[in-house]
């Protein structure tokens, strides 16, 4: 039977089939045609597309932060110039995006309806482990689209309710994750910069402030290097997306909370242009 | 070879109800009452695995009684409903009304077809709106008919000497406290007069809908603690956010 959507009829015989607490499971078997991975393309083709840029993570003393840059680029046109590429998961985690915008976005909404459908069937929330598996699973669907150019890359971040900490998951393409245990972890084309730059900013017991304070810096160093990562737009006011999960759940940083945060770093590089140095030894 | 009796559309019909409402009147009652910032749902249920109440999507929740798994397969198609309906057009896009229709629909062919037979469960759809104006209600009965309901409703076995009592008590404004206590008293009167029972925190399920949650799911269950000084009338408990409810995530 069809996806019965117009309001009336009977509820097709799929959705009264007890079994998977999974919606990516029922869409296959009840409506394939919605999931994103099983869009073929044509063979030997490439699609150009606004791709999101540089997302950057860090765990601090209980909690994590994750956040990342507002630019989209396709080829050497800026896209859009305050996309959004970091969402809540749900109430304990998010994931920020680097890849091709369009298909990340879907899979962040498939991802969200994933957690909370689970959450609302069985009456209890996902491991964290088990969060982070299931995204495994929607990059691997993709890993078709991604051969032809349209790649989806997270960081998945959150704080662990079991543990009672931080934690970072990394992907590649082909949906391997890894656990980052340093700490600190970042994807996309600005990445390599906002890693260098982590490495010799960050520390254990950050406070969340700090933490937020060293993400923003590391994109502004990312920005600095990689034409494809938006900086802090001051004219325009466009900041980054900067995020903080803890013990108390998903919080979003305001626009005012980064500005000061953006503005202060801004000031201190137009005094020292590669911001902070770390002693030599 | 024998010939079948003949049975009359009628007594085919009436027959298949009384069926229906008998499975339904074995069981305890729920309550469902409109208060000042939402909607109220209690049950009277001993277990915590097995929920009378649940919620379906940000603004609409599921209470049931009658056959377990029945009203749970039930419920399991509603959430997938929701969420497909949410996922292809919108999260504004999915209403209790909508999936009042689809239950009742689901209902109405189960009761009237020969080769099966019929849901012995009565199910309460209620979305919260954003004004207690826009608050809807429908019961569902099993042979799929939809009811319209304002302010109260009580599904299960003394739905109407509850449903009385309620009706002649319930207000328009109610604090959570308040609509929570007379929940309670009419699932603990006795239907023959007699003295109430006690009823214990630990043998209700109580969920609301409350607009004023931040969040967008708005449903919450009230559990341990907040329920005991809720019952004892300690208003301030009202605005407790707990972390134990399963649904406190968005």
């Amino acid at each position: 039977m069809e996806a019965n959507l117009s309001g009336t009829g009977r509820l097709p015989a799929a959705f009264l089939t007890p079994g998977s607490s999974s919606f990516l499971d029922f869409l296959d078997s009840h409506a394939p045609q919605l999931l994103p991975g099983r869009r073929a393309l044509p063979e030997g083709m490439t699609v150009e597309a606004p791709h999101g840029t540089t997302i950057v993570s860090a765990v601090f003393d209980g909690g994590v932060v994750l956040a990342g840059d507002r630019r989209a680029t396709m080829g050497n046109v800026i896209a859009q110039r305050d996309i959004e590429k970091v969402f809540p998961a749900d109430e304990y985690s998010a994931v920020g995006i680097a890849g091709t915008a369009g298909l990340a976005v879907e899979m962040v909404r498939l991802f969200q309806l994933e957690l909370e459908h689970y959450e609302k069937i069985e009456g209890a929330v996902l491991s964290f482990e088990g969060k982070a598996n299931r995204l495994t699973t929607m990059i691997r669907s993709n890993l078709a689209m991604a051969m032809q150019g349209l790649a989806v890359v997270p960081v998945f971040a959150g704080y662990d309710l079991d543990l009672g900490r931080g934690r970072i998951f990394t992907y590649d393409v082909t949906g391997g994750r890894s656990e980052e245990r340093a700490g600190f972890a970042a994807t996309g084309s600005g990445s390599v910069f906002a890693r260098g730059s982590m490495k010799k900013l960050y520390r254990e017991g950050l406070t969340g402030e700090e933490a937020a304070t060293l993400a923003v810096q590391a994109l502004y160093d990312a920005a600095d290097d990689d034409s494809a990562t938006g900086g802090p737009d001051l004219a325009r006011k466009i900041f980054p997306i900067v995020t903080l999960i803890t013990e108390d759940g998903f919080r979003r940083l305001t626009e005012e909370e980064v500005s000061a945060i953006a503005i202060s770093i801004t000031d201190q590089r137009r005094e020292h242009p590669n911001g902070p140095q770390a002693p030599l030894l | 070879m024998s010939t079948p009796f003949y049975v009359s559309p009628q007594q085919a019909m009436a027959d298949r109800a009384e069926y229906a409402r008998k499975g339904i009147a074995r069981g305890r009652s729920v309550v469902v009452l409109t208060y000042a910032d939402g909607i109220v749902f209690v049950a009277e249920n001993t277990s915590r695995a097995l929920h009378k109440v649940s919620e379906i999507y940000d603004k609409i929740a599921f209470a049931a009684v009658g056959r377990y798994n029945e009203f749970e397969n039930l419920r399991i198609g509603g959430v997938r409903y929701a969420d497909l309906r949410g996922y292809s057009y919108d999260r504004a896009d999915v209403t209790a009304r909508g999936l009042a229709n689809v239950y009742a629909q689901t209902l109405g062919t189960i009761f009237s077809s020969v080769g099966e037979k019929p849901y012995e469960v009565e199910l309460i759809v209620a979305e919260v709106g954003r004004a207690a104006a826009d608050d809807q209600i429908y019961r569902l009965t099993p042979d799929g008919s939809v009811v319209d309901e304002k302010n109260a409703v009580v599904v299960g076995g003394n739905a109407d000497s509850i449903g009385n009592y309620l009706g002649q008590r319930h207000r328009a404004g109610l604090s959570l406290a308040e609509a929570l206590k007379l929940a309670v008293d009419g699932l603990a009167r006795d239907p023959n007069g007699g003295t109430p029972r006690a009823l214990t925190p630990e043998q209700l399920e109580v969920a609301v809908l409350d607009r004023q949650r931040p969040q967008k799911r708005k449903f919450k269950r009230i559990l341990g603690g907040q329920l005991a000084r809720l019952l004892s009338g300690d208003e301030s408990a009202a605005a407790e956010d707990g972390s134990d409810g399963s649904a406190d995530t968005e």
